[in-house]
């Protein structure tokens, strides 16, 4: 099988995978500005998301998604670890055109992840899963998003983390979003510098409305509280 | 106005693939500085030889930037940095400062294994142009040229393709010690042209295979291998290859 086999066919699912997550943080973006205005259609979204069967489906693919995404980040790793060889250079100079982010997908991935686990932990766990399992949390009814939110932002150490986490990811798509159309072949002279641009603004754009969400009940200042 | 400068080299040794390797050092003094790197490392090694010890083995050949046999890692930058566009071999020792320490490093990856000191074997790249990287279809005898239309645009750039050395500057600065920007370079000199595209899906797919076959890494898209060229390629040639592999694949 190609995909698995060929460094270009790894490289395209590293790609495709990027690029629905991508997507995906669109979506969860848009979802979470409604809370910035209303918890009840806030709350509309989460029932409409909760244990139905197609949002249970589209989890387990969006799951699924992940898992491929970072299982390859490993397996690329180890093998380009094992291409460079194990004697490192003495002196190394990094030029000008390297990014910080594109050298350290790895690292940034890893910080992504340790992030991901506390939200599904926050949310998640507490939402979806308690209404599949019927555990009902202390906080408020699985259903009720809006308290869940407002609980966890309230807290400013997970306010603080929860911004740390969303840099890290910000570090991650600047590169992975141009580097996902790189590989998939959509570049050039020109659409290199196209997609450089676009990337970043989409990325930043997104980034923002999720930090929006965490400063604005951080502070308490959201105009649906 | 040309002047001296002294300074302390630090170079490698390893006596070939299985040793353990070694910094040595040496004080050249005096050295004008409108001399090549590698006049310099000549005088390092007549130096050397008179105190009775063993010269310092580097790779060379034409000495004027274009046969790609120069492979040297200074200062933590293949080919040393040199103006754009240039291989060790153009490096002269102005841009080096008195009392400078200059380290020597050859080119670091599993698809170059040390044969001695800084000298590494890049027959892995041959391997890679014997899979594919040729026209083997009958193209006649020469025609008129205006028989074949070609586009200014992609025949320059066919050329510029061309016009990679195969020194492996690419593979030693990569962090994933990959070759695709060699790769797509050769695969990219023939895809743009007429006479390149009846054999160019099973090119890219032989090329592409053998490259992975020979442990190079995979490509993640850093941009060291472009900023180090000497032959100034880039990745959108990468983009290219990228582009005539999962196009070959996809109409397996």
């Amino acid at each position: 099988m190609w995909l698995v086999k060929s460094s270009i066919g790894r490289k395209l699912v590293m790609s495709v995978t990027g690029i629905c997550l991508v997507l995906f943080l669109t979506f969860h973006g848009c979802m979470n500005v409604v809370a910035l205005f209303s918890g009840d259609a806030y709350n509309t979204i989460c029932e409409l998301l909760g244990a139905n069967w197609y949002a249970i489906v589209a989890t387990l693919g969006l799951a699924a998604l992940a898992v491929i995404h970072i299982i390859y980040a490993f397996i690329l790793t180890f093998q380009n670890r094992k291409a460079r060889g194990s004697e490192k250079y003495a002196v190394t100079s990094k030029p000008k055109t390297v990014e910080w982010a594109s050298q350290n997908m790895l690292v940034l991935g890893i910080i992504v992840v340790l992030g991901l686990i506390l939200h599904l932990y926050d949310f998640w766990y507490n939402m979806m899963f308690a209404e599949l399992t019927g555990a009902v949390s202390a906080v408020a009814e699985p259903s009720d998003g809006f308290a869940f939110i407002k609980y966890t932002f309230g807290n400013p150490v997970f306010a603080a983390l929860y911004i740390v986490w969303l840099v890290a990811i910000w570090f991650h798509l600047t590169h992975g979003f141009w580097s996902a159309l790189q590989t998939i072949g959509w570049s050039g002279h020109v659409w290199f510098n196209r997609w450089k641009v676009i990337g970043n603004i989409y990325v930043t754009l997104i980034m923002l409305l999720f930090v929006a969400v965490v400063v604005a009940f951080a502070f308490g200042i959201a105009p649906s509280l | 106005m040309a002047k001296n400068i002294s300074f302390t080299i630090k170079y490698w040794k390893q006596n070939g693939p299985k040793d353990k390797g070694h910094f040595d050092s040496h004080e050249m003094k005096n050295i004008p500085d409108d001399t090549s790197f590698l006049e310099m490392l000549d005088i390092l090694n007549e130096e050397l030889i008179e105190e009775g010890k063993e010269p310092f083995v580097f790779d060379h050949d034409c000495r004027e930037g274009i046969c790609g046999m120069c492979s040297l890692y200074i200062n933590g930058t293949p080919h040393g940095k040199t103006e754009r566009g240039a291989t060790t071999c153009q490096l002269y020792m102005r841009r080096f400062n008195d009392g400078d320490t200059i380290t020597v490093e050859p080119w670091r990856s599993a698809g170059f294994p040390v044969i001695k000191d800084c000298m590494v074997d890049r027959s892995a790249f041959d391997k890679i142009m014997q899979a594919g990287g040729y026209v083997s279809v009958r193209t006649g005898a020469p025609q008129d040229a205006n028989a074949i239309l070609i586009p200014k645009q992609n025949a320059d750039e066919a050329m510029d393709c061309a016009s990679c050395i195969g020194c492996g500057a690419c593979v030693a600065a990569c962090k994933n010690g990959s070759a695709m920007l060699f790769v797509s370079s050769k695969v990219s000199q023939l895809a743009l042209l007429p006479q390149g595209r009846p054999e160019a899906a099973k090119r890219a797919k032989a090329m592409v295979a053998k490259m992975d076959e020979l442990g190079f890494g995979n490509c993640t898209n850093t941009r060291a291998c472009e900023a180090v060229c000497p032959k100034c390629e880039t990745i959108a040639n990468i983009a290219r290859l990228n582009r005539e592999f999962l196009k070959a694949k996809f109409a397996e």
